[in-house]
């Protein structure tokens, strides 16, 4: 027999106390994992989708977060839209000259005439076009670039990989320019196949639909992207679609009337395009190098046409105005749980010395010192409090692995039993684990105080 | 081997006055000798069991035990003296009841610094005829048994001096004079000197050396006087 046998003797032979006061710690515990292990995985979600393999969105002026959340996360309404021929900035002479000959059309002569392709150079540039719906899923018009260049993961290395299917193309014999390809969410919810057809709406999910419906060709496989929840079309379809055609304006910025016409087409498979000049893009994503990054978006900027913004600056500014506080709150609610245990700890042990008075007596009579039993009531705090931690640690991370389906579906991260674990762990769970002990210290005290003679 | 000398203890009453409990002038206890102190409720018996073991100190007055003055140590150094040189069995036994009636034993040997080995709990419970018994819970066991687990246990770390407080108040008639000669047997096999306390002549008298309350101590012997008159 030792101090620490005879702590654990007492602990077992009081089992319904010491289960209960164990379980508060062990909710207390578990609450404030759950608390760090959401907060990790909301950190986890902003670190996927603002690590989305590109660094700079240019963009209409107007809010930065608009044009963040609309481009990102697909979110948010769509921002106004740019003209094509600016995006043609980004491109060197030869590319511009290239683009000129596969599109056609009438190419005002910019202002600054590629200005911007050296800050690009070893990057790339790629245009979306947004404001359709498919179902309640963001129709997107992109070129075939946007998976063939973009990667994504935590370390933004991974290629977007197809379930089934393969990429859209420029132009197909099979399709025209009315080829699509789908998010895994996408697919699912809307129960979408190869071959699938599906109609954009405009202008918002349930409106009017376009006649002309896109032929899905590749299905992806879950990014845990907000890619998985986009339906990505072909932008030379996009801009064939009624309503895309951007019209003449003044300098004021009015429309001349009957200047948004199509150009006419005798079938799906006629290979006109809509010309330049007709052409708006919302947004162009960016990737070139740190400092280049940074030189064009100050350039960008400072030009009347549109705004250059940083993805992950939006996004982590966001992350640390909103869900950092939220975190820390939350965090400090389900501390004061923990407290409530360790009082309960206390309570628990304190109010089992009156009827133990006898049974430390007798200890004592038997040579215990003051010590002895000190230590013997501070070893059962010990033990209620770390055994009670444990098991809510355990339980705390063992939510994350059980609700894997759900977690994985909705944010495309997994949790592991110990893949979310935050430096806060590492003092949090001590210290509830330490009030805990501490709260041991008052009965133990009780104990140590209790008269021989009058307890006998 | 213990030797009293002008032993006093007083408590104070309710009113604030002290009452003088203990006014022992002379008790010597042998090596192995078995001394039953016999007298009334209130004379102080189980006191004097306390201060001898340390429990409670006293006001005034020498302790000697095996030459050692107790009188002057620090309570934790009485806990220690207690734990390694003394036994104590209760009136009602005071088992504790989470422990199995080995592990009551072996809680004796627990707090004493000396090397016992392990197996001395299972012996002992052995000469008490407890070796069927010995993982049974105190609820499980009869009185008797439980009295029986309680010599045991004061005898678990083979101490020089057993304390008996009315050893078999709560035991029944049958059981008294079983115990009784347990703890005389066991403690003359093992050398150990007894003083008991007990207010039954009957005990009494299975003793060779029986002290009168009255006679040793004078406080008891002025209260009783008073009364009287």
């Amino acid at each position: 027999m030792n101090l620490f046998t005879i702590a654990v003797r007492n602990l077992t032979y009081r089992k319904l106390p010491t289960a209960l006061t164990m379980l508060s710690m062990a909710l207390g515990v578990a609450l404030v994992v759950l608390v760090l292990t959401i907060s990790g995985v909301i950190q986890k979600t902003f670190d996927r989708t603002s690590n989305v393999g590109y660094n700079l969105i240019v963009g209409a002026k107007g809010s930065d977060i608009q044009l963040t959340f609309n481009t990102v996360f697909f979110l948010s309404q769509p921002v106004e839209n740019i003209q094509y021929s600016y995006y043609m900035e980004y491109m060197a002479d030869d590319g511009r000259q290239k683009e000129y000959e596969r599109i056609g059309g009438v190419l005002k002569e910019p202002e600054r005439s590629g200005l911007y392709s050296f800050l690009i150079k070893g990057g790339f540039a790629i245009p979306l076009c947004m404001g359709d719906y498919i179902g309640t899923f963001r129709c997107i018009g992109t070129t075939p670039d946007y998976f063939n260049l973009l990667k994504h993961g935590n370390d933004n290395d991974l290629d977007y990989k197809f379930a089934k299917g393969r990429n859209f193309v420029d132009y197909s014999d099979e399709h025209g320019y009315f080829e699509a390809v789908v998010g895994s969410q996408v697919a699912a919810e809307m129960k979408l196949n190869l071959g699938s057809e599906i109609f954009a709406s405009h202008g918002a999910a349930g409106g009017a639909q376009h006649d002309q419906g896109f032929v899905v060709v590749g299905i992806l496989e879950p990014t845990g992207t907000p890619n998985d929840r986009g339906a990505f079309v072909n932008i030379e379809g996009f801009y064939l679609l009624e309503g895309h055609v951007a019209p003449n304006r003044d300098e004021a910025g009015r429309e001349e009337k009957g200047s948004a016409t199509a150009p006419e087409r005798d079938t799906k498979w006629s290979k006109v395009r809509l010309p330049i000049e007709r052409r708006e893009v919302t947004a162009i994503l960016i990737k070139t190098d740190g400092m280049k990054g940074i030189g064009l978006q100050r350039q960008v900027n400072k030009s009347k046409f549109a705004q250059a913004v940083s993805p992950i600056g939006v996004i982590s500014g966001l992350l640390n105005f909103f869900v950092k506080p939220i975190k820390w709150a939350l965090l400090a609610i389900t501390s004061l749980v923990c407290i409530v245990s360790a009082i309960s700890i206390l309570v628990g042990i304190y109010n089992s010395m009156s009827e133990r008075k006898r049974d430390i007596a007798v200890m004592r009579a038997l040579g215990a010192s003051r010590d002895h039993i000190t230590a013997i009531i501070l070893v059962e705090s010990v033990l209620i409090a770390v055994v009670g931690g444990f098991i809510g640690w355990i339980a705390g991370h063992a939510v994350g692995p059980l609700s894997n389906a759900w977690t994985e579906r909705a944010t495309g991260v997994r949790i592991d039993f110990l893949s979310i674990n935050s430096i806060e762990e590492l003092f949090i769970v001590p210290g509830l684990v330490l009030i805990g002990i501490l709260a041991g210290i008052i009965p133990a005290l009780a104990a140590y105080r209790t008269s021989v003679a009058k307890s006998l | 081997m213990l030797e009293i000398r002008n032993l006093k203890k007083s408590y104070a009453e309710p009113g604030g006055n002290k009452l003088l409990i203990l006014d022992i002038p002379q008790l010597d206890i042998a090596q192995a000798e078995q001394v039953v102190l016999r007298g009334e409720s209130g004379g102080g018996k189980t006191t004097l069991l306390h201060i001898i073991s340390g429990i409670v100190s006293a006001d005034s007055g020498s302790i000697r035990l095996d030459g050692t003055e107790l009188t002057q140590f620090s309570e934790s150094r009485r806990d220690r003296i207690r734990a390694d040189k003394m036994g104590y069995v209760f009136q009602t036994f005071n088992l504790l009841p989470a422990f199995t009636a080995l592990e009551n034993v072996r809680l004796g040997m627990t707090f004493a610094r000396k090397k016992i080995n392990a197996e001395r709990g299972k012996e002992l419970l052995n000469k008490v005829g407890l070796s069927d018994r010995m993982h049974y819970l105190p609820s499980q066991l009869s009185v008797g048994q439980q009295q029986r687990v309680a010599v045991a246990r004061a005898l678990a770390n083979k101490p020089r001096l057993l304390l008996a407080d009315e050893p078999t108040a709560n035991v029944d008639p049958a059981n008294q004079k079983r115990i009784i000669d347990l703890i005389k047997d066991v403690c003359r096999e093992e050398s150990v000197a007894i003083l008991m306390v007990t207010h039954s002549d009957e005990i009494a008298n299975q003793f060779g050396r029986v002290e009168r309350l009255e006679h040793i101590n004078r406080a008891f012997a002025d209260r009783i006087a008073t009364s009287e008159q």
